[in-house]
């Protein structure tokens, strides 16, 4: 029953075992992957009804490096269209006892509605605005990677903060760490009760204030799809939210520059910075695999809180 | 039909003032008297020791989903979930399908109820047309035909002038306007109330300001038209201050609140169960706090439910594919003694004022009190006994309540309809 379905009922010490054991499959620079069998016989349904490349290949990936079988539908609307509900649609699908069902959904909540009625786990991977887990474990691997330590770091998320699962997933687990967090967005994209998601969370509505002293900055993509009004002038968002290298110049030297993806060059991010050394967007993508391989590893081997993974 | 002779229980009438242990004696249909030591040979005799007796409770906002839903709920079936829960009479809100905006529809409501129907069930008609807020409904013939107030609830009238129009006509009618109050443009979208709860679910809100803009303006119109306005289960705090305000300047303007407004907050809210979906959503604590204090003050008149039936299969989806609304009929006793009268915040007789008397004033109904001669109406109730709610047991065709498995101090016992026991506790 114990799937994963946000970090806001992850414990620190479960969230830093999941981290600690992504390093054991990642592999040395210039290897192969090394191949793991430990879940072999399992199967993983991967369900998204919502589009997404990297998430659902990502988690393909992982499923397959652990010796189980992944098995993805795109459930954009074949049921849906034919009249059939969302618990129709899972309970259709537990019926064939898959071990864990991975699920990305447009509305906020629908895992959680979903595990109350059903006994199979479920991995959320994004649900509406609300969470992404796997995606802030797999940002806190590669902040680890760098050198970083969480405790006290201070961390600039910019962007779409209102529509954002990563930056409230990402909020909730680097305040378990302690790490000092600073949103900064045009204001209407930035409610003020955001400060009250976690400890250590400040708002600011100029780039320059986030971007000071930072050890990481992390931009997030305006997503036009879930806003539902003009919310704010489209036409200077990059002039006033844009990172670019005259941004950089100011801030520390060893700040790293995170995106969750998919990037939009000129848009929230320039293609020098994108391009650039402190750009740790494709250790993103590679850190995606090992951690939802740990994720993976603990569902399928009875649960989040089921201790250590052997 | 025999006299029902209601023996030694604590009567209370606020519309009269009379409190005390006595007798209520109910003949052809009718109060007969009140008093002690009442007797009458060959009367029903029901043994009240230890209960409250109370003029017939009034729910003025109910949704009983016929013409058009009745997978949700039927007059008759809505009609036992009142009695269960010691409402003699219910105001049906017209979004049903089709709407009630026009007399047809109105005597069919009301033929069906003095058939079917277990409780007097007094019709609320449509504002405008089809409630599209454009063009006036038939709101003089709907009147005629027993409509006893007129709200587009639900679909709330945006177009001021039409507003205008509107209070003015109702005016001359002499029927009260009531108002869901909520800006569709600040509101559009959103599944809960608007805060932090809202942030960190990911949810849509619906802001605190989408109920005070509109509150605002119907106050402004009311004072221009004179108009008797009404306010529907007001929720939010300024929207609770500007009604005090209103009523300061002298005007017909009264509000009800509903039992969850004035228990729940949103952050009692389950994550992502729709039993606690309703519009206007669960606010704030703050909020919350407004409601009782405007109960306790008297900028809140009546106590009415929403009660508000949606089968389970449209309430088993994704939170934000969910309906609005809950059922209340049968908690909403349970639910006032706790959270108003246990606590010390206001006088039993004051809930039982905005049970019956403060409803009956808003709507112009002959009911609410037990002087001699109204309507046999009586509610019994408890203001001791243990129970708890067992949404599967309701009387409602639906079961979207939050407050399955709640336990009360206190609760409807028996509900008497124009001198008819029409429903009985069996605990």
């Amino acid at each position: 029953m114990n799937g994963l379905l946000g970090i806001a009922t992850l414990s620190r010490e479960e969230i830093q075992a999941i981290l600690d054991r992504a390093r054991d499959f990642q592999a040395p620079p210039g290897q192969r992957f090394p191949t793991f069998s430990s879940q072999a016989g399992r199967t993983v349904v991967n369900l998204f009804f919502e589009a997404s490349t990297r998430t659902r290949t990502s988690f393909e990936l992982a499923a397959r490096r652990l010796g189980a079988s992944a098995i993805s539908i795109t459930a954009q609307a074949s049921s849906v269209s034919k009249g059939e509900s969302l618990v129709d649609t899972l309970n259709t699908l537990a019926a064939m006892r898959p071990d864990a069902i991975i699920m990305r959904h447009s509305a906020s909540g629908a895992p959680h509605f979903l595990q109350r009625h059903l006994e199979i786990p479920i991995i959320n991977a994004g649900d509406g605005t609300h969470e992404h887990p796997t995606q802030a474990l797999l940002d806190a691997r590669t902040i680890l990677d760098r050198g970083a330590k969480l405790e006290g770091l201070r961390v600039a998320i910019i962007g779409d903060i209102a529509h954002s699962r990563v930056a409230r997933s990402n909020v909730l687990l680097l305040s378990k760490f302690g790490a000092r967090i600073v949103l900064c967005g045009p204001a209407p994209l930035l409610p003020s009760e955001l400060t009250q998601l976690a400890p250590g969370v400040t708002l600011t509505t100029s780039m320059d204030e986030a971007i000071r002293d930072a050890g990481v900055i992390m931009m997030l993509r305006v997503q036009l799809e879930r806003q539902h009004e003009a919310a704010f002038p489209e036409g200077e968002y990059f002039q006033f939210y844009g990172l670019r290298l005259e941004h950089l110049k100011r801030a520390r030297p060893e700040v790293i520059v995170m995106h969750p993806g998919p990037i939009n060059r000129g848009r929230e991010i320039s293609s020098e910075v994108a391009d650039s050394q402190k750009s740790a967007i494709l250790n993103q993508v590679e850190n995606g695999i090992f951690v939802r391989m740990a994720v993976l590893e603990r569902v399928l081997s009875g649960g989040m809180n089921a201790g250590a993974a052997p | 039909m025999p006299a029902l002779l209601l023996k030694n229980g604590r009567v209370i009438d606020p519309a009269s003032g009379y409190d005390a242990t006595g007798d209520v004696l109910i003949h052809d249909g009718l109060i007969a008297g009140t008093g002690a030591n009442l007797s009458m040979s060959g009367a029903d005799v029901f043994d009240a020791t230890g209960l409250i007796v109370a003029p017939g409770f009034i729910d003025m906002h109910v949704h009983l989903r016929e013409p058009g839903f009745e997978h949700a709920e039927t007059i008759e079936s809505g009609a036992r979930a009142a009695a269960a829960g010691g409402f003699t009479s219910i105001c049906p809100m017209p979004n049903t399908s089709p709407v009630n905006d026009n007399a047809t529809v109105t005597r069919y409501i009301v033929d069906e109820a003095r058939r079917r129907a277990a409780v007097n069930v007094f019709p609320i008609g449509a504002i405008t047309k089809d409630s599209r807020g454009e063009d006036l409904a038939a709101i003089g013939s709907m009147r005629e035909a027993g409509a006893v107030a007129i709200s587009d609830d639900g679909r709330p009238v945006m177009n001021a002038r039409v507003m205008r129009r509107a209070m003015e006509y109702a005016r001359s009618f002499g029927i009260p306007v009531i108002n869901h109050c909520e800006d569709l443009h600040l509101s559009a979208g959103g599944d809960m109330h608007e805060g932090a709860e809202s942030v960190r679910l990911g949810l849509r809100g619906i802001p605190g300001c989408s109920e005070d803009v509109m509150v605002a303006r119907d106050i402004l119109l009311a004072e221009v038209t004179g108009a008797r306005y009404h306010v529907a289960h007001i929720s939010a705090k300024h929207s609770v201050e500007m009604v005090a305000f209103a009523k300061a300047r002298g005007l017909a303007v009264t509000s009800e609140a509903t039992p969850h407004h004035f228990l729940l907050a949103d952050a009692d809210m389950h994550s992502f169960d729709s039993n606690y979906k309703m519009k206007p959503p669960l606010r704030g604590k703050g909020d919350v706090n407004a409601v009782i204090e405007g109960i306790v003050n008297g900028a809140i008149d009546a106590i009415a439910t929403d009660h508000a039936p949606h089968p389970g299969s449209e309430k088993m989806q994704e939170f934000e594919r969910c309906p609005f609304g809950i059922i209340g009929l049968e908690t909403a006793l349970g639910i006032a003694l706790q959270q108003l009268v246990h606590s010390e915040r206001i006088s039993l007789a004051k809930m039982v004022a905005m049970f019956t008397a403060n409803p009956a004033r808003i709507l112009g109904l002959q009911r609410g009190t037990l002087a001699a001669g109204a309507p046999g109406d009586v509610t019994i109730f408890s203001t001791t006994r243990s129970w708890t709610y067992d949404v599967n047991k309701s009387f409602s065709k639906s079961r979207n309540s939050p407050f399955d498995g709640m336990e009360f101090q206190g609760g409807p016992v028996a509900t008497v309809v124009n001198g008819e026991i029409v429903w009985r506790a069996d605990r």
